[in-house]
């Protein structure tokens, strides 16, 4: 809410700039989102008096106008206004004045005369359009006959006056209003509040209960009161009344309406005036019928269901009731008796109503947040002896009660021993006492226990910690002692499983990838690509777009994604992993999916750029499996990691993909990505892996281990053979193991061949072998009788051809 | 001639010739084994002793030892010399441009909002908070019911929610491992001092400010004894830690279901220092995170009994820290990966 500052001076005593209070209401209350002067950044914009006006010899529509501005000389300036008319004080911006949207106006011709300024209208000098008053939409503005001509305008239009706007939590509607916010100031600055309520002077002889009668289910309406004012002049508002309505952003629409709509944002109890003499028969309250329709003051149509709270008559809904009154019951220039209606709407339904049919008004703004239940007949007094100053009504003598609900003050027993142990602070019960009673809160002590009673305006208070927070707030949460919380020692730190996480991204950033954070929400198609298992999928019931609809079973699918990105900005080389969830379940009707740890890469391109004394060297699945295996071995895992072909992923190269194995347990996968995946992807030849993080924070680790390295020399020999081609490596480094011997303690495979001078079935490897004897120097007999046995039993098993 | 006149002769050739050699294989194949080797005249002389008599023996041997001597010191230090020149030609020859490119080296870098959350985790450790992280498809109960948001609750719409079912949803903040915690905390073994980082989703629309999935940090101290101050006095260390000691910090009252007394937290404007500017709306101040006193409420509902038991939660988004910390302009760009983005950061 934009609050005036010259309004909340009629209230209470203030003398500082309005930054500095803006920068106090923030640091008290609630947030302040900006401090605004209207006539910041005008400039030379004077009351002027047109004194002579004829019309543009060469135009249909143009005027030229003699501006008195107070000088010797009157101005001329032309203007094409409809409604330009000598005698009227008009908003003249002179030759050097600055206007809205920081133009220069400066002396010019049109069309062949002499002009010396701008005559202008509101949204000219900055008032947006939705704030300007119907009749000034289309025309010039006329200020105050008895506005001095020359003076800068600002003051006569309220735009010397400082708007603070408040951002509102949701627990502080009593800042919605002038009234709960000169409170609230009140209690900052130590200083009286001087609200007095107007007494209305019910001066008809009528009632209102004789001209209308209600109906209110009091669980719509808690409290709802109705008044009449009998034979209304509708016209404008007086301009103070406007300005206030236009400074808070509300357009000035005729006395009655600004009545209600002044009554709101000084007291924050939101009215409606409906005419009379539109309604037939009696006004209830209730929940609309489903399919019934209302126009709306914004003539909207909407139509309502049985959820929704209507104000209706005999013909059907006259109000969205809390949110928005219909234009069929609306006050007009013709109105002549006026039902003002005050309640207090069911906050919660109203605000469903207001969500659900995405009406945001300020008037359901103050219901959601709850209004002040006392002040209810209050201001529906108030409102009625406006009318009857500022439209000549005559307010009739009673208020029609539809419902009435009888508001409890909060009573909290509270001890100020409590108040100091939650903020750390050694307050007396004197100065406690203090800032409640500048609260407006009464207090009755009895040594440290205080019984604290709540004003209603204040509907947000009702326990000790709501208490205590008015006293830190109101004290200054600057003075807050800083300290740090004093407990018996503990222990902090990473568990294991938390320690594994972070010692794998470690590892896989220092084997060259980036860590890539994709999104978890993906389509129903990428959610379950390259599945580890199986696994029903997890909708969401409203997504917000098409890309986002299913949680992912899979992380590689989302670096596919981030692969692309980069490519269609042509970056090709791209290394990335991610560690994070995938979500799986065991079957449809499982309704929260189990959360899974998985740790993946996806590398396309090369992962060391071009150099001048380097090649690049394009990623293949042996430099992913290196990175994959050197991970798996830092992190530890107690047992063989083997890698076995499975041709078996639809979304990865048949001929090119491995599942890995520790000890025997299937961790992941690691491969090429299928071709006809990577063209849906559209992007280049890419390598994956996907592992399920969570299999191996469960899998036994080794305990770090050491072994004295051996003073004697090793011996190395190499065996190269002959061999069908598809044997795979890992059959043949298996025997050679197994008849390697004690001494056997590596087999390296150094060279494989398969082409010219090698038959097209087969394909010639060569192996080196490196014995060693721990304990002794090893001869070469020994050596030579355990290579003889691995060649007899290679050519035994596999038939090969020792070279 | 004498056979001590021969050796002198035969030092003083060996020397003239050792000093003009100008190889190394020269003096090493040639002069050493001509003058040394064992049909070299040394070793020949020295046969010779044998030849003479008695008393003559132990002077001419003797001489001939020390002329051997002197030509081994001349070949040593001839080689040496020898030796230093070809080292020296072959590092003027070996020299190189050293402002030619580097080898590249593969290189993965962190995620800078992983580096954010593990920042702050660190921080947290060492005052001895435990890590702990919870679902990201969360219970509405913890989400909502159990932080003091009850179903029609008007702050429900602060955090417009993915839900899956009725009950199941993408939790829209890490504040319900609050609940979970306390749930499960055993106080009679000591305080709860806790920190859990995590993903969060929301109903929005992707744009430069929003984004449907961030991150956030909750963290939550419960004891006997915790105050409001020990929370400011947190707060202060936590973010003068993470964006420098020079920022002044501002604690403002701010409504949170789950927290009473509320506040939000500001910090000094990074980009104008204070003075106003675009990025803090004029304001000079950033907001960085909410916290505040956890609601009776709260620890009511986990069976923490809050007459005895208080204590100050908070949290923040590691998304908005890296936003205001490095001037990214789109929040998007942490989740779109780039990698001219993401290798900026290590």
């Amino acid at each position: 809410m934009k609050i005036s500052y010259n309004w909340l001076k009629e209230y209470i005593d203030l003398d500082i700039p309005a930054d500095e209070l803006a920068e106090k209401i923030e640091r008290s209350s609630v947030e302040v989102d900006s401090v605004i002067k209207p006539s910041d950044g005008l400039k030379k914009i004077v009351v002027g008096k047109i004194v002579e006006m004829e019309n543009h010899p060469d135009s249909d529509h143009l005027h030229i106008c003699q501006v008195d501005v107070g000088e010797d000389e009157p101005v001329q300036i032309v203007c094409g206004a409809p409604n330009a008319q000598v005698g009227k004080n008009v908003i003249t911006a002179l030759s050097g004045a600055r206007v809205a949207d920081n133009m220069k106006i400066k002396k010019s011709k049109m069309r062949g005369i002499q002009s010396n300024g701008m005559l202008c209208a509101l949204d000219e000098i900055g008032y947006p359009k939705d704030v300007v008053p119907k009749e000034w939409a289309d025309g010039i503005y006329f200020l105050p006959e008895d506005a001095t001509l020359g003076d800068d305008v600002y003051k006569y239009l309220g735009m010397d006056d400082a708007l603070i706007d408040l951002d509102v939590t949701p627990n502080r509607g009593d800042m919605l209003s002038i009234y709960g916010t000169v409170h609230d100031l009140a209690a900052i600055y130590n200083k009286p509040a001087k609200f007095d309520l107007d007494k209305v002077s019910e001066t008809s002889d009528k009632l209102t209960s004789d001209q209308i009668q209600s109906d209110v289910n009091d669980e719509i309406a808690w409290t709802y009161l109705n008044r009449v004012v009998n034979d209304v002049e509708v016209k404008p508002s007086p301009l103070w009344m406007q300005v206030r309505l236009w400074n808070a952003g509300i357009k000035p629409v005729n006395n009655i309406v600004d009545i209600t709509n002044y009554s709101m944002l000084k007291f924050g109890q939101p009215m409606h005036a409906y005419d009379l003499d539109k309604l037939s028969g009696k006004v209830s309250v209730r929940y609309a019928n489903d399919g019934e329709k209302i126009t709306t003051l914004d003539e909207n149509e909407v139509e309502l269901d049985s959820n929704d709270l209507v104000v209706a008559d005999d013909n059907g809904p006259i109000a969205m009731a809390g949110v928005i009154g219909g234009m069929d019951s609306s006050i007009t220039a013709d109105t002549k008796n006026v039902l003002f209606e005050c309640a207090i709407f069911d906050p919660i339904k109203v605000r469903k109503m207001a969500r659900k049919h995405v009406i945001h008004t300020e008037a359901s703004q103050r219901f959601e947040r709850g209004v002040d239940p006392m002040a209810v007949e209050d201001v529906l007094s108030s409102a009625s002896e406006m009318a009857r100053e500022i439209a000549n009504g005559s307010v009739t003598n009673d208020v029609l009660v539809g419902s009435k609900y009888e508001a409890k003050k909060a009573v909290i027993e509270i001890s100020v021993a409590r108040i100091n142990h939650v903020l750390g602070m050694e307050l007396s019960a004197q100065e406690v006492i203090d800032i409640f009673e500048r609260l407006g809160f009464e207090v009755k002590a009895t040594g440290d226990d205080l019984v604290v009673t709540i004003p209603t305006r204040r509907g947000d208070i009702h326990i000790q910690a709501d208490l205590i927070e008015e006293v830190a707030r109101i004290y200054g949460y600057d003075n807050l002692p800083s300290t740090l919380p004093t407990t018996t020692m503990t222990t902090g730190g990473l568990n294991e499983e938390q320690q594994l996480i972070r010692d794998s991204r470690h590892i896989l950033e220092g084997l060259g990838l980036t860590h890539a954070i994709s999104y978890a929400l993906t389509t129903e198609e990428k959610a379950k690509m390259f599945m580890m298992g199986e696994s029903a999928q997890t909708d969401l019931s409203y997504p917000m777009s098409s890309d986002h609809t299913t949680l992912r079973m899979n992380l590689v699918s989302g670096l596919l994604d981030d692969i692309a990105y980069n490519k269609a900005r042509k970056v090709d080389n791209v290394a990335l992993y991610e560690q994070g969830r995938v979500f799986h379940k065991d079957n449809e009707d499982v309704v929260k999916p189990d959360e899974i740890e998985h740790l993946a890469g996806a590398m396309t391109g090369s992962l060391v750029d071009n150099s001048w004394n380097q090649p690049a060297k394009n990623v293949d699945f042996f430099q992913i499996k290196g990175i994959v295996n050197e991970y798996l071995e830092t992190i530890g895992l107690n047992g063989e990691i083997s890698y076995v072909s499975n041709a078996s992923y639809p979304e990865m190269h048949p001929g090119r993909t491995a599942d890995i194995f520790v000890h025997g347990h299937y961790v992941g996968f690691v491969g090429q990505v299928h071709p006809k995946i990577a063209k849906q992807f559209k992007i280049n030849e890419t390598y994956v892996f996907d592992l399920n993080l969570q299999t191996i924070i469960d899998l036994p680790k080794k305990e770090q281990s050491y072994e004295l390295v051996s003073k004697y020399p090793s011996i190395k020999r190499d065996i190269a053979m002959l061999i069908d081609k598809n044997i795979e490596n890992d059959s043949i480094v298996k025997v050679i193991e197994k008849r390697g011997g004690a001494y056997l303690v590596d087999v390296k495979l150094f060279d494989l061949y398969e082409g010219e001078h090698v038959p097209e079935d087969k394909k010639s490897l060569a192996y080196s072998l490196t014995f060693q004897n721990k304990h002794d120097t090893l001869v070469d007999d020994d050596v030579n009788n355990v290579m003889d046995k691995v060649q007899r039993n290679l050519e035994k098993e596999f038939n090969v051809e020792i070279r | 001639m004498s056979l001590k006149d021969d050796l002198t002769k035969l030092r003083d050739d060996g020397i003239a010739q050792i000093n003009q050699a100008t190889d190394v294989n020269e003096i090493t194949k040639e002069i050493k084994v001509n003058l040394l080797g064992k049909k070299g005249p040394i070793t020949q002389a020295l046969r010779g002793i044998k030849d003479l008599p008695v008393e003559k023996r132990p002077e001419v041997g003797s001489y001939a030892n020390e002329i051997r001597d002197e030509i081994q010191n001349a070949l040593d230090a001839k080689l040496k010399e020898l030796e230093d020149k070809a080292l020296e030609e072959q590092l003027v020859a070996e020299k190189i441009d050293v402002t030619l490119p580097s080898t590249p080296v593969a290189k993965g870098h962190p995620h800078v909002i992983q580096s954010i959350i593990d920042e702050i985790c660190d921080m947290f450790m060492g005052m001895g908070y435990e890590v702990k992280s919870g679902p990201e498809v969360e219970e509405d109960k913890y989400n909502f019911e159990m932080m003091n948001l009850p179903k029609d609750h008007p702050a429900r719409d602060m955090q417009d929610t993915f839900y899956i079912t009725k009950e199941i949803l993408m939790r829209t903040q890490t504040s319900p491992m609050q609940a979970r915690t306390l749930e499960k905390h055993d106080f009679s073994k000591g305080p709860l001092k806790m920190i859990s980082p995590g993903v969060v989703y929301r109903r929005d629309t992707d744009d430069p400010t929003h984004s449907h999935q961030f991150h956030q940090v909750e963290g939550i101290v419960i004891d006997k004894n915790i105050t409001m101050g020990d929370l400011k006095g947190t707060l202060e260390y936590l973010l003068h830690q993470l964006f420098g000691n020079k920022y002044d910090i501002r604690l403002r009252p701010s409504y949170f279901p789950f927290t009473e007394p509320s506040v939000e937290a500001d910090v000094t404007c990074f980009k104008c220092d204070g003075k106003g500017c675009d990025v803090c709306k004029h304001s000079g101040w950033i907001e960085v995170l909410g916290a505040g006193m956890v609601h009776p409420n709260v620890l009511k509902m986990a069976g923490v009994d809050a007459d005895v038991y208080g204590g100050f939660a908070f949290g923040l988004g590691p998304d908005r820290f890296a936003m205001l910390k490095y001037g990214v302009e789109d929040i998007r760009d942490f989740y779109l990966n780039d990698v001219r983005f993401l290798s900026q950061f290590n």
